[in-house]
């Protein structure tokens, strides 16, 4: 038998507003709560309602031989409580139906381990204490953002007690070797990664709509065959896709919820497959070989690397700015503003450099991706505005908490986002920092 | 193709436009007569060096061996001043454009590509005293200047006593009538039938050596030498560029009864917003009219000719200008001589160009970052008003103005600026952006501009948003890693824009109109 695992991630970030320069230490509204509120509820409507709807129904028809599992970001959860708590709730009957395992991972959909390892940590036990708590199961299969995993994540995961990471089936990481056998990571003991298959995921991903392909329209007996087809070896199929494949990516002209409602059926029914969730793969099944994954890889683009997120000298400035402010802002949250970190967190979120990423800028495909912003740099601008207050606030409130040292040297404590001054001129900045320190630790409650 | 001249001019990119797309067209195999106005004898010092026949380079002089053969100055007697002597070649264009004209006497042997370039190219000057974006008060002014330098062909107002039923004389102020009394297609049409049916009796015109007493008499008077030269000569498609040449376009599309294409640059809206001159306006209309296809500049003025012209979209070809590639680029060089980070507008001062928002943003910025200073170069009617406002929003000690820039003062300004702003109110096109990215300069581009429509690499902002625009001008300022990035990737982006592509495009109005 081959376990076939299929793993949904859902993920909302906060957007920023516009946020430009003139807004530092004027106000602290980062975040456009009314297009967060109006996206929320229109991918709820779009596509969390009918597809948890379509899996419960699949899962009941099934008796329980329909089985996924999902990861639900920790900024996507709080959304949904504030803008669209009936999308939580049936996420919540999908739990307890007990064929339906949901995943850890970090709160904030960061790229903390890339960062500090601490936040990592506190990230990703932050998370695992939510998904508990909203989905009533403690998560024991961890994934990372993006997929991107390393020896060094795998190793981290297993530290933190997972048994499990998911993975990116890429060539280049694999080699001659299948992505459809449950491996080891180098440095690991007990945690097992379980990788995508991702030919077969983007069938449905990606493929699945494109009139172009040669196996348009796809239909779910067609894709049964080719799972049948498959090596004897081959233990498990990871289906690993976003979650807003099903009505936003491929909308539902396109047949998508059909052919969902039509997959467990037909793979069922040629007895080569059970479906699984990751805890259950790797309960019931042993690495067949290490695997060694010295850099990180992800699930994104061709390259399956970091580019998307760090791959420009705009993601990489604000991605270090971003961890650079980090120290502050949690001395800020001792000092009686636990909401600065909360902010920072998410800031933190991978989304933010997403934005900024240049990459199709060659293709002229610049509206390949959706972006709120008009263009990479404009995101950049806004992110980088936005640190920058939320420094100041950070070094005010550290400020106004020590006692001892009353507002002596203003500016010496208000760090700046980065360093400031064109080609040859040192000079600037200096100035209206002081100013605007001190205008923060005003507006500061 | 019914041109303009390359002179590497501070404000307007038109001749700029010309040569490329003429280079292009070249290199696509397209044969190109280029027809030119210039002033017999008028050496426009303020913006380049004009060589004379003596002075022509060896580049020039190979050239014209070749093209001794295609124009026979001896064909025609009555008009030969009119048209271009054979040194006035295509290939000392590309002279002039390969090199800095003071390095003409030492430039290398053409390269086997330009001399098949030179194979494809003829150049045919009209004695004219037209310049590109002229109106009908520069005009006046140029008739003085010439008539003061005492040049021969500038012999000031129309020659009167040539006049007569029948003369030359009478057929330049008939079209002239139409043309300046808010024209219709058909009366200009019937002005120009006339005109042909004297050409087919065998009359021949004979111009009395003056040019035109206004603007429009000059145009109508370039109008019939371009009909003139027309009859002569054998083409396949018209193509007229803004609309001083679009009634010689129309003259020629009769006499030859060849297809008429008009391109569209910028339009009357563009360089005076609401406050239209009229009779330009009209003309515009009526070149738009008569075309049976136009190229506009961008989607920004394709939208523009639809809503104020009311040109049909099916007619409306948008073909974006690109950049001419120096073979080899002088590495610009300038030493800092301020520490402060420089803002730089470069650009006519007038009203198209917006420095009155570039203004209000500095305002903006320097009560954030006192050490900036900001830079206007360039001359234009708004400057006085400009300068007396800088003064009025304090900021006199952040505001420089140079004045007009020539030839390398120009790039050394770029090399300078750490960050070029293109605040236009409406920008057809605007090529200076990409001259300053091509020096590695950070730019913002005005969204109401068609080269906003083909960059990435470029912060954009409504014009009139000059919050946003100090918003931006302060993010470049304080964030080095957007200016490398967009210094970087700009430079690379520039370099993909080339006129050979947009000379395809070009060519394939040509093969819709020649179906």
């Amino acid at each position: 038998m081959t376990s076939l695992v299929f793993y949904f991630q859902v993920h909302q970030p906060y957007r920023l507003r516009r946020y430009s320069f003139f807004d530092i230490g004027a106000h602290e509204n980062y975040f456009d709560d009314a297009e967060n509120a109006r996206i929320v509820r229109r991918v709820a409507e779009k596509c969390y309602l009918p597809m948890n709807a379509l899996l419960l129904e699949q899962v009941e028809r099934h008796q329980g031989r329909f089985r996924c599992a999902f990861s639900v970001s920790g900024t996507a959860i709080t959304q949904m409580e504030s803008y669209a708590p009936e999308a939580l709730e049936s996420f919540r009957r999908l739990a307890r139906t007990g064929c339906v395992e949901f995943l850890g991972e970090t709160s904030h959909h960061s790229l903390a381990f890339l960062g500090d390892g601490d936040e990592f940590d506190a990230q990703v036990q932050d998370q695992a204490a939510r998904v508990e708590r909203v989905f009533g199961l403690k998560p024991t299969t961890f994934r990372n953002t993006e997929l991107v995993v390393s020896n060094d994540v795998a190793r981290h995961a297993e530290r933190l007690g997972f048994s499990a990471i998911l993975g990116e089936g890429a060539d280049h990481l694999l080699g001659w070797r299948s992505p459809h056998r449950v491996y080891r990571p180098e440095g690991c003991e007990r945690l097992k990664i379980l990788l995508r298959s991702y030919k077969l995921s983007d069938d449905i991903a990606f493929r699945f709509s494109n009139r172009g392909w040669s196996e348009w329209p796809l239909t779910s007996e067609r894709f049964a065959e080719w799972v049948d087809g498959l090596p004897a070896e081959d233990s498990i199929v990871g289906l690993f896709m976003d979650y807003e494949t099903f009505g936003e990516h491929q909308w539902r002209e396109t047949g998508i919820f059909d052919f969902m409602a039509h997959l467990p059926g037909a793979l069922l029914r040629q007895g080569r497959v059970r479906f699984q969730t990751p805890r259950e793969v790797v309960q019931a099944q042993d690495a067949i070989a290490r695997l060694d994954i010295p850099y990180p890889v992800s699930w994104a683009d061709a390259e399956r690397d970091l580019t998307a997120w760090l791959g420009n000298q705009m993601q990489r400035a604000a991605h270090d700015a971003l961890y650079g402010i980090l120290p502050q802002v949690r001395q800020a949250a001792q000092a009686g503003r636990p909401e600065l970190l909360e902010r920072w967190r998410r800031l933190s979120t991978s989304d933010h450099v997403y934005y900024m990423c240049t990459k199709w800028f060659a293709d002229g495909d610049v509206h390949k991706y959706f972006s709120p912003y008009a263009s990479p740099h404009d995101a950049f601008i806004t992110f980088m505005n936005v640190l920058d207050d939320l420094a100041r606030r950070a070094a005010a409130a550290i400020q106004s908490s020590a006692p001892a040292a009353p507002c002596a040297e203003p500016s010496a404590s208000a760090p700046s986002v980065t360093p400031s001054g064109a080609k040859s001129a040192p000079a600037a900045a200096a100035g209206p920092a002081t100013s605007q320190a001190a205008a923060a630790r005003r507006s500061a409650p | 193709m019914l041109g303009w001249e390359f002179p590497p001019h501070i404000s307007g990119g038109l001749g700029t436009a010309c040569y490329g797309l003429t280079q292009g067209l070249a290199h696509c195999g397209v044969e190109v007569l280029f027809v030119v106005p210039r002033a017999h004898g008028d050496e426009d010092t303020r913006f380049v060096k004009v060589l004379g026949a003596n002075q022509v380079p060896v580049r020039g002089l190979q050239a014209e061996r070749q093209l001794a053969g295609s124009l026979d100055p001896g064909v025609l007697p009555e008009f030969q001043w009119a048209l271009g002597e054979p040194r006035r070649s295509a290939a000392r264009s590309l002279a002039l454009c390969a090199a800095p004209a003071e390095d003409l006497g030492t430039a290398p042997p053409l390269s086997p590509q330009d001399q098949r370039l030179v194979t494809l190219l003829r150049e045919i000057v009209i004695d004219s005293a037209l310049l590109p974006y002229q109106d009908e008060a520069c005009y006046s002014e140029r008739l003085r200047r010439l008539e003061a330098a005492g040049l021969p062909g500038a012999r000031g107002l129309l020659d009167r006593a040539g006049a007569g039923p029948g003369s030359t004389e009478e057929v330049v102020q008939n079209l002239a009538s139409v043309l300046r009394d808010a024209p219709r297609l058909e009366q200009v049409a019937r002005e120009v039938e006339r005109f042909a049916e004297s050409l087919d009796q065998g009359r021949t015109l004979h111009f009395s050596g003056s040019y035109g007493a206004d603007l429009l008499d000059e145009v109508a008077r370039f109008a019939l030498a371009v009909g003139e030269a027309a009859r002569r000569e054998s083409f396949d498609v018209i193509h007229a560029h803004d609309w001083m040449t679009y009634p010689a376009g129309m003259v020629a599309a009769r006499v030859s009864n060849k297809p008429l294409v008009v391109h569209m640059h910028a339009c009357e809206y563009d360089r005076s917003g609401e406050h239209v001159n009229p009779r330009i306006r009209d003309l515009e209309q009526l070149g738009l009219d008569a075309a049976e296809r136009v190229i506009c500049v961008s989607h920004y003025t394709a939208r523009m000719l639809r809503t104020r012209y009311h040109i049909d979209r099916s007619k409306l070809r948008v073909v974006h200008n690109a950049v001419t590639h120096k073979e080899q680029a002088a590495v610009v060089h300038a030493e800092k001589t301020i520490p402060e980070p420089i803002v730089l507008f470069l650009g006519r001062v007038t009203f198209q160009k917006g420095p009155d928002y570039f203004l209000e943003a500095a305002a903006r910025v320097v009560k954030l970052e006192p050490h900036v200073k900001f830079v206007i170069s360039g001359s234009g009617d708004m400057l006085p008003r400009m300068i007396e406002r800088a003064a009025r929003l304090g900021l006199a000690r952040h505001v420089h103005f140079t004045g007009f820039l020539r030839g390398s003062e120009v790039e050394r300004m770029y090399a300078l600026a750490d960050i070029y702003v293109m605040p236009s109110v409406s920008e057809p096109f605007g090529i200076s952006p990409l001259e300053a990215m091509a020096l590695d300069v950070p730019v913002i581009v005005s969204r109401q501009s068609g080269v906003s429509e083909v960059l990435t690499n470029a912060l954009k902002v409504d014009f009139w948003d000059v919050q946003e625009m100090a918003n931006k001008i302060l993010a470049l300022l304080r964030y080095p890693a957007l200016r490398e990035q967009l210094s970087s990737e700009g430079r690379q982006e520039v370099r993909r824009l080339r006129w050979d592509e947009r000379a395809r495009a070009v060519n394939l109005v040509y093969k819709e109109v020649l179906r």
